[in-house]
């Protein structure tokens, strides 16, 4: 016979789900349906006249060329930073993994950058390279480099990628860690016997194996890339030079926070919705088929 | 037993919530952007104006940067309980006024008040940036400086040069700084706030319009002209002196000030206010002076403008509330609070009489330079040029200026396209201001 609990009526269901609905409505599709709202209206920032727009918001953005090319900046600078926070992060897991002596030190000092906000880390790494003051920056200067993010835009996007990516690296790290050990060592050891090489023995066993905690983290690390690194880039360059870093979510802030044009700005974060909601559908429909679950 | 527990806690939250009584004065919200040395002395102003009288209370409050306080306060305004007084930068100016309704009129809260307030008592080039075109005053001018030149000395001694001869002209300028190249300093000069120095304020010392209707002045139908030949011409001789090294740009607002505190820089094109930031940082001898400009340019030099921020009292409050506004202004506007105000901060003095307090008090011969910047802003009486600017959407195009003026640097765009590209963008965020306003 199936175990199964059934409730009777639909009261205590909808009692039980109240809490988990309320906290959803509130703090996700209500503010979700407000910037919905804002995004078809123009006005001015107090409310004073403000006018149903339709679509105007959306076509003056995609009319601009400055707002494509922050689509081109952004997909860059996501891109950019999962590889760099991805690779690094699993490199130290495999040496981590390794270690058998003082392995709860080497663990410790990795996640130390995890517990940095992004905007510390922003401002770590500018006083680092600030053109006058940096360290690194004069460094760079001693091996000939002509070193000044400021007005040269590779070296401003290189730097902002850097410091985002710097950060993720100890929680992939963390998760590769956890993902490693999850592997039975009897496959490897199996493999081993064979004579099956390490570097074989990684990319046959060990990589296939750990792919869902690659893929879990994969959807982690842009989506940090999109949202969290306002921070970085804030401290760092401004969205300059030029607008060579005005990632979408900080042309999000910097229109409706500075440049008090609510209508533009929540229609940009109404697009923003969109794509993150398109980007996690398709790495789940169409990434997760090749994913390989133990 | 819970329910007494209730009972006391509903007394409590009543009480609370019950209105102020008799004896206790009208509160004034104070909301402001100011940081270290100004953030005390907005708290010490506001605790000598509530001790000096017992009807009203100022409570200022720190609210972030200027962009996140003028946020914060069209936030509360909309939510229906704005402060009393907010302090919003210069390039807000437009936006706080086409907010008919949401904000309150200096001029008129005076009158209303019935507090005695005389437009001429202060400062001509200080007031006029936030007048209309017909001399009214909308807010009241606050923290305000200009932008001057500092030089170092120990630098100029280096490169051979005379420590006591700062350049006078724009020539004179870039010549001086090969020369300190040439001598061994890694920088000839920078600029800080590249839009403020570089154009709105080289703008009004040669007399060049920065856009119709009197710098927008006169309405909001205006359009920009700082695509003409003049500020091309400079824009040109900035790239060429930045890519020869003589000119070393840093960022677009106060990043630059590091290059001149470590000595990398022979001059630099700053705020009057950062006086005493490199009176206490800076190692050498620095020494303060007047923009330079181009001699062939008519009329030049003629006066430059003001930065910084104003006070806006908002809209929709009680009589009561704006009678104590009006009379914590007649307190701010008074001479010892003026004059202290100017000598602790490096910011202005707003009235003509305070400046005269500051100077015969011996201040400026004690602190030599500091007189610069009334001395450049009182050089002859403000025109249509040079009285101020103001644009809708100021902050966004004084970025998109900033923008163009990079690749323009960067060797990106010439001098001309990038101009022309600032001035297409900026009068299209002008459009559409004026009509997200009307």
């Amino acid at each position: 016979m199936e175990r199964r609990v059934v409730f009777a009526g639909w009261l205590c269901p909808a009692v039980l789900l109240v809490p988990q609905m309320a906290v959803t409505i509130v703090f996700f599709f209500w503010p979700a349906a407000q910037a919905f709202n804002e995004s078809l209206r123009r006005g001015d920032a107090f409310g004073l006249t403000t006018h149903f727009a339709g679509v105007a918001n959306f076509a003056a953005l995609f009319a601009s060329p400055n707002y494509l090319a922050s689509f081109w900046i952004t997909a860059v600078f996501s891109a950019s930073v999962a590889v760099l926070a991805l690779a690094p992060g699993l490199l130290l897991a495999v040496m981590a993994d390794r270690v058998v002596r003082g392995a709860a030190l080497y663990k410790t000092v990795l996640l130390i950058p995890y517990a940095i906000a992004p905007a510390i880390a922003g401002v770590l790494w500018m006083f680092l390279f600030n053109p006058s003051i940096g360290v690194l920056a004069a460094l760079l200067r001693w091996l000939g480099i002509d070193w000044n993010y400021f007005l040269d835009a590779p070296q401003a996007i290189m730097l902002v990628i850097l410091a985002a990516a710097w950060k993720q690296v100890s929680y992939n790290f963390l998760f590769f860690l956890a993902g490693l050990q999850a592997i039975p060592p009897s496959l490897v050891e199996a493999s081993a016997i064979d004579g099956a090489s390490p570097r074989r023995r990684f990319w046959t066993i060990v990589f296939p194996l750990l792919t869902p905690t690659t893929f879990f983290l994969l959807v982690v690390n842009i989506v940090y890339a999109f949202f969290d690194t306002f921070g970085v880039i804030h401290n760092v360059t401004q969205g300059g030079p030029g607008q060579s870093t005005e990632i979408l979510v900080y042309k999000v802030w910097y229109d409706g926070i500075v440049g008090l044009d609510l209508g533009g700005s929540s229609a940009q974060s109404v697009i923003l919705m969109a794509i993150v909601i398109a980007l996690t559908a398709i790495q789940f429909r169409f990434i997760e088929r090749r994913v390989h679950y133990a | 037993m819970r329910s007494t527990m209730l009972a006391a806690v509903m007394a409590a939250v009543f009480m609370a919530m019950a209105g102020p009584t008799e004896a206790q004065p009208i509160e004034l919200q104070w909301w402001h952007a100011m940081t270290a040395v100004n953030g005390d002395r907005i708290n010490q102003i506001a605790a000598d104006f509530n001790k000096s009288q017992s009807e009203y209370k100022v409570v200022p409050v720190f609210k972030g940067s200027y962009a996140e306080t003028m946020t914060a306060a069209i936030a509360a305004y909309r939510a229906g309980h704005a402060p009393a007084i907010v302090q919003i930068y210069d390039v807000g100016t437009a936006t706080m006024m086409a907010a008919k309704g949401a904000i309150k009129p200096v001029y008129q809260l005076m009158a209303d008040a019935g507090e005695t307030f005389d437009p001429n008592s202060y400062l001509p080039a200080v007031t006029g940036y936030y007048s209309t075109s017909d001399g009214k005053l909308l807010s009241l001018p606050f923290n305000s400086s200009t932008a001057v030149v500092y030089w170092n000395k120990d630098d100029f001694k280096k490169a051979g040069l005379d420590p006591n001869k700062p350049p006078k002209t724009w020539p004179e300028t870039f010549a001086l700084a090969k020369k300190l190249r040439a001598g061994g300093v890694k920088c000839g000069f920078t600029t800080a706030w590249v839009f403020w120095t570089q154009i709105a304020n080289f703008s009004a010392w040669h007399n060049i319009s920065m856009g119709t209707l009197d710098n927008g002045i006169g309405g909001p139908g205006a359009v920009l002209e700082m695509n003409n030949p003049r500020v091309v011409r400079h824009v040109a001789n900035l790239a060429k002196a930045e890519k020869d090294g003589s000119f070393s740009y840093a960022g677009r607002s106060t990043e630059p000030e590091s290059s001149f505190l470590n000595g990398d820089c022979g001059m630099i094109q700053d705020s009057s206010a950062a006086y005493g930031l490199f009176k206490k940082g800076l190692k050498s001898q620095f020494g303060v002076t007047e923009l330079p400009y181009y001699p062939d340019v008519k009329g030049a030099p003629q006066n430059s403008i003001i930065g910084g921020a104003s006070l806006w009292v908002m809209g929709g409050k009680s009589a009561a509330e704006y009678k104590g506004v009006a009379k914590f202004f007649t307190y701010l506007s008074s001479i010892p609070v003026q004059v202290k105000w100017h000598e602790d901060t490096g910011y202005l003095p707003i009235t003509k009489a305070a400046y005269a307090a500051t100077k015969a008090s011996g201040f400026y011969d004690k602190n030599p330079g500091t007189e610069v910047a009334l001395l450049q802003l009182t050089h002859k009486p403000p025109t249509a040029n040079s009285r101020g600017y103001r644009f809708g959407n100021m902050v966004q195009i004084s970025d998109i200026i900033a923008e163009d003026l990079e690749s323009a640097f960067a060797g990106k765009e010439s001098a001309k396209a990038a101009m022309d590209d600032a001035i297409r963008r900026g009068n299209a965020l002008l459009r559409q201001f004026q009509a997200n306003t009307q």
